[in-house]
């Protein structure tokens, strides 16, 4: 087939594309799969029982928030990794600003605190479930990302494949932070941060292949 | 911006919106720029370049749906054609095949090479190898320019069937162009 000939083929009756097309897939993919890892998370650890006391505390909301901005900022690096020849920008620093921003109030909070209330503040009484916890809720997540990812073109293969691992993770730690009895911020700076790499470490190592197109 | 910039940008854009003549004159003033862009790349393998002009301007249809209005074309068809280009190089000759520096961007539409070379690899024959939802929606509103109601009566398919065999079997073709290296 002649190269004219092939432009000719793909020219004809080549339809309007939708515009929105990359919002309603990542849409979709997140919508369904936030509700899968929180079903999962309900059915199979429940809701932490002192929630109601627990949301008067300002560590609880913050415990929130942590994923929940890196959610954000995995969001925001995972769509544009999607578009061939779009730049990160400050993106990275959006990400890296948060988990910085933990683990220096981590820092002055450890300082503050006997060698006994240290063990107690890194260590809490979850640290050995929680990071494989925090990844195993994001296991729905990753499964939707990676489908989602697919359907664009992302060019930085294990850059696309690690910020939607990371995405998948902060969405499972968002989800674990109703069911995880912890209000340290060295376990947040430590093992949450641990629990959302893992997924971002997969997704580094099989975008390379999974993505390729 | 040049102004093959915006001529092409325009014309993208329009082709997006549904219109097919303006994709052409896309498609085809794209295909110029690529063969420079790739012959200058690939000096040490020459017969490849019209290959990869055919692969790239299919991968550019296939994921048109990435390209975003707000951001420089160049941009977004260096990154294809650089991808699609260092797919290339990775299995056949190794990195220090590459002869200029990739990362300019301005560099894509640079220069612009009308007469093509014969292709070696023939999409056509790759085309037969689809299998039949995929390759008869193709041959009859791609190949025979026909329209999807008349495609969907010919192979009793419904008309979002034949579109979406269209889809699935332009990337089905990309795929295996891929898998032939």
């Amino acid at each position: 087939m002649k190269t004219d000939e092939l432009i000719t083929m793909l020219a004809s009756s080549a339809d309007a594309v939708d515009p929105h097309a990359l919002r309603r897939r990542y849409t979709l993919a997140l919508g369904w799969s936030l509700l899968g890892a929180t079903l999962l998370m309900l059915i199979l650890l429940g809701v932490r029982p002192d929630i109601a006391v627990a949301a008067r505390l300002p560590m609880f909301w913050m415990k929130l928030a942590f994923p929940a901005t890196l959610l954000i900022g995995a969001l925001f690096a995972t769509i544009r990794l999607s578009r061939p020849g779009v730049r990160l920008g400050q993106v990275p620093l959006a990400i890296a600003a948060p988990v910085i921003a933990v683990w220096l109030f981590s820092a002055m909070v450890l300082l503050n605190a006997t060698p006994e209330e240290q063990y107690k503040l890194i260590f809490g009484d979850t640290w050995a479930s929680c990071p494989l916890t925090i990844a195993a809720l994001s296991v729905p997540l990753f499964g939707a990302l990676i489908w989602a990812i697919k359907g664009f073109a992302p060019t930085r293969l294990a850059l696309a494949g690690a910020a939607a691992g990371l995405l998948a993770g902060a969405g499972g730690a968002l989800i674990y932070a109703l069911h995880c009895p912890e209000m340290a911020a060295p376990f947040l700076g430590i093992w949450y941060v641990l629990g959302m790499s893992i997924p971002a470490a997969i997704g580094a190592v099989i975008g390379p292949w999974t993505l390729r197109w | 911006m040049s102004a093959s910039e915006d001529r092409l940008k325009s014309q993208l854009v329009q082709g997006l919106a549904g219109d097919a003549t303006a994709y052409r004159t896309f498609l085809k003033e794209l295909s110029a720029h690529l063969r420079a862009f790739l012959r200058g790349r690939l000096t040490r393998l020459p017969d490849e370049v019209e290959d990869l002009v055919q692969e790239t301007l299919l991968a550019v249809h296939n994921q048109r749906h990435t390209y975003d209005t707000g951001q420089p074309l160049t941009a977004w068809i260096h990154a294809i054609a650089r991808y699609k280009l260092i797919d290339v190089l990775r299995r056949r000759a190794g990195r220090d095949a590459l002869n200029d520096p990739l990362d300019d961007e301005a560099e894509v539409f640079a220069a612009s090479v009308t007469e093509a070379d014969d292709a070696r690899r023939d999409l056509a024959k790759l085309l037969e190898k689809l299998p039949d939802r995929q390759r008869l929606p193709i041959v009859h509103t791609k190949l025979e320019g026909r329209s999807v109601v008349e495609a969907a009566r010919l192979t009793g398919m419904s008309e979002a069937a034949v579109k979406v065999g269209v889809h699935r079997g332009l990337k089905a073709l990309a795929a295996m162009i891929r898998g032939e290296r």
